[in-house]
């Protein structure tokens, strides 16, 4: 087929009527604009709220719990062995918190190909104490630096520096409610009583705002070495560790690999976070399925268009085939022109929805619970205009295929005759 | 070779709406090379149905047609659409020029959509037939802006652009006046005359039957004298 020509002609048909073809991609270029922007903004808001619970959750996290043993026992013995076993009240036997042999597991994770990285830390009870008051707390004992590489740790620090945590010996980072509660300064000290009744002072270096205030008000983290002297344990004794995966969708195995490997508990993401997935796809759903109809509107206004074009050019295509145009040469030119409309529409589409993503993204909103959040946010995801484009070229060239199926069909005897 | 350009062999039409008529009844004729022949009759006899089928436009219809020993019948729609672009040049009573288009460009149409030859060579062969038809200078003219005898003369220089086997007229002085007609006589006769080109023109118009070499007779369908 020669294009050059099919475009020539279509070229010159779409001058005739510039207007109506002006309409019909400024509908295309309306829905793709929307459309952009709808997913941009919602796609922004979806990593916003999932950030908030699941980048700052380990994919995989190894811990002890204390239970019972399962292996009881009455179960060793061999003159009990056919019968039931009925036991009440069993108690756990003080069995240790921190991750035995961590030194050992935590090179085999940092081994292992699947792993992004890690993080061990220490989590105890303790008191926080101001003058008369003991408020019930947790102190983390972390390592600042790969707790801000995986878990964005350093991104919630509202005030004072993550580092000076790990800088400054006996320091502490509170959360940002309980040092209200405590009336306490960056620079000034805070008691802490452990568990055990030991009492140390822990200057405070920084304030932390996870955006979830229950948390805020019950935690504060200090240098995983920090911990381990509150407790009065050597320098290997880790109560967690952190995995970070390079896959998220591999943790619910990896997990299993390693309780039975390590001996420890394990879980992962998935099963601690089970509610969050379907809500973020819920609402990708709904914006998706709102884009869609925007573009399959525009679709129809260009169906409209093409339409009536062929109706009023029922004259050129009789011309057109009766010296020597096929029917396939006639749907080309008339899905050309649905296709440039859709193209040139998109495009700008395509301009204007960037424009719009970016104003939205300058709009100011400010929430207490997410501090690093200063305007919506909005996502410029390459996918979404990927997407965007793919639909406009798809729903024109389709809203094209069906008058230009028609005008391929026209007799032209029908309209020499006609006249 | 023989000299045959055009041969029709029993042609039937029927139209079954909205009772089946027999419109075609077994038409049987040959036009050889370099003749200019008309085809009379009354309104309503069949003269322009069988030229329709005659330029391959309709394909509905008994029997067969060859044009240039080459058969119409069970040839698939874009082969006929190649038939019609370079074997023949169609002209229609009512003057049909694409309106969006330059006179120029109205007649280089059927020769871009050929190929035969570049672009620049279809333009100066354009130029060539306007002139040859004293209308050389409509050629930058949009075709919505002439006169209906403007539009007649540049619709022959379209049906003359690839050098067809053949010019098929519908009518083509039907429309206009008498000196329109006139001019459009005389470009028949001077294609026939000194291009030697082969035309079948139907009219009802008997100057025009006058001027050519031979003309079939129609009525109700039949050949009735050839
Ligand atoms: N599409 C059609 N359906 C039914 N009858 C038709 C159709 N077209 C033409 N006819 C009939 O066929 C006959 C021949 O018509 P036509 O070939 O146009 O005659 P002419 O060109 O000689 O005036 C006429 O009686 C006309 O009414
Ligand atoms: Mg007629």
């Amino acid at each position: 087929m020669n294009y050059k020509l099919i475009i020539s002609i279509a070229k010159s048909l779409l001058k005739a009527r510039f207007r109506q073809t002006m309409i019909a991609a400024i509908g295309v270029t309306f829905s793709i604009t929307m459309f952009i922007a709808l997913l941009g903004f919602m796609t922004g808001l979806n990593d916003l709220l999932d950030g908030l619970i699941l980048n700052r959750t380990p994919h995989i996290r190894l811990f002890n719990e204390i239970k019972p043993s399962v292996v009881q026992p009455v179960n060793l013995s061999t003159a009990y062995k056919g019968y039931y076993h009925i036991i009440h009240s069993i108690k756990s036997e003080n069995s240790r918190q921190d991750i035995y042999n961590s030194q050992a597991v935590m090179q085999a994770i940092k081994a292992d190909e699947r792993v992004q990285g890690f993080a061990p830390k220490i989590v105890t009870q303790v008191f926080y104490n101001d003058g008369t008051v003991d408020i019930t707390g947790v102190v983390n004992g972390i390592d600042p630096q790969a707790e801000t590489r995986l878990f964005h740790f350093g991104d919630y620090i509202v005030s004072g520096s993550v580092i000076d945590m790990k800088n400054i010996s006996n320091s502490i980072i509170l959360g940002k409610a309980l040092a209200e509660r405590l009336n306490a300064n960056l620079g000034d000290m805070v008691q802490i009583i452990t568990v055990k009744g030991d009492r140390f002072p822990l200057k405070l270096v920084g304030l932390y705002q996870s955006g979830i205030n229950d948390l805020d008000k019950t935690q504060g983290y200090v240098y995983f070495n920090t911990a381990q002297k509150l407790l009065g344990k050597s320098n290997t004794y880790f109560t967690d560790i952190q995995i970070k995966l390079k896959d998220l969708n591999e943790a619910p195995a990896v997990a299993k690999e390693y309780a039975k490997k390590f001996g420890t508990q394990a879980e992962d993401i998935q099963t601690a976070n089970a509610q969050f997935e379907t809500g973020s796809s819920v609402r990708t759903i709904i914006s998706y399925s709102v884009g869609i109809t925007l573009l399959i509107v525009a679709g129809f206004g260009i169906y409209n268009i093409l339409n009536m074009m062929i109706y009023e050019k029922m004259d050129t295509i009789a011309i057109l085939k009766a010296t020597g145009f096929s029917g396939r040469d006639v749907k080309a030119i008339f899905i050309f022109i649905a296709l440039s409309i859709g193209i040139v529409g998109g495009f700008l589409g395509l301009i204007f929805g960037f424009a719009f993503s970016a104003i939205i993204d300058e709009i100011p909103f400010h929430t207490p619970s997410l501090p690093t959040i200063t305007t919506y946010p909005v996502n410029y995801k390459a996918v979404i205009y990927f997407i965007a484009t793919a639909f406009s070229l798809i729903t024109t060239y389709l809203a094209g295929l069906f008058p230009a199926r028609k005008a391929s069909k026209v007799d032209p005897v029908v309209i020499i005759r006609g006249k | 070779m023989n000299n045959i350009i055009l041969e029709a062999r029993h042609i039937n039409k029927y139209f079954h709406d909205p009772v089946t008529v027999k419109v075609l009844d077994d038409i049987n004729f040959i036009i050889s090379k370099e003749e200019f022949v008309s085809v009379v009759g009354k309104s309503g006899c069949g003269k322009s149905t069988l030229l329709y089928i005659l330029s391959t436009m309709d394909t509905d219809f008994e029997g067969d047609v060859l044009i240039d020993n080459e058969s119409l019948v069970h040839k698939k729609e874009i082969e006929l659409a190649r038939i019609r672009n370079e074997k023949i040049g169609f002209i229609f009573q009512f003057h049909y020029l694409i309106n969006e288009f330059t006179v120029l460009k109205n007649v280089m149409l059927p020769g871009l959509k050929l190929a035969h030859f570049t672009e620049k060579e279809i333009e100066q062969r354009a130029i060539e037939k306007l002139e040859m038809l004293d209308i050389k200078d409509l050629a930058l003219k949009m075709a919505n802006k002439l006169s209906g005898g403007e539009k007649q003369r540049v619709a022959i220089a379209r049906a003359l652009i690839n050098n067809p086997a053949i010019i098929m007229g519908d009518e083509p002085t039907g429309n206009l006046d008498k000196k329109n007609r006139e001019i459009v006589f005389d470009i028949f006769k001077r294609l026939a005359n000194d291009y030697q080109q082969t035309l079948l023109i139907v009219t009802h118009d008997s100057t025009l039957a006058e001027i050519s070499n031979r003309s079939i007779e129609m009525e109700d369908g039949k050949i009735i004298r050839q």
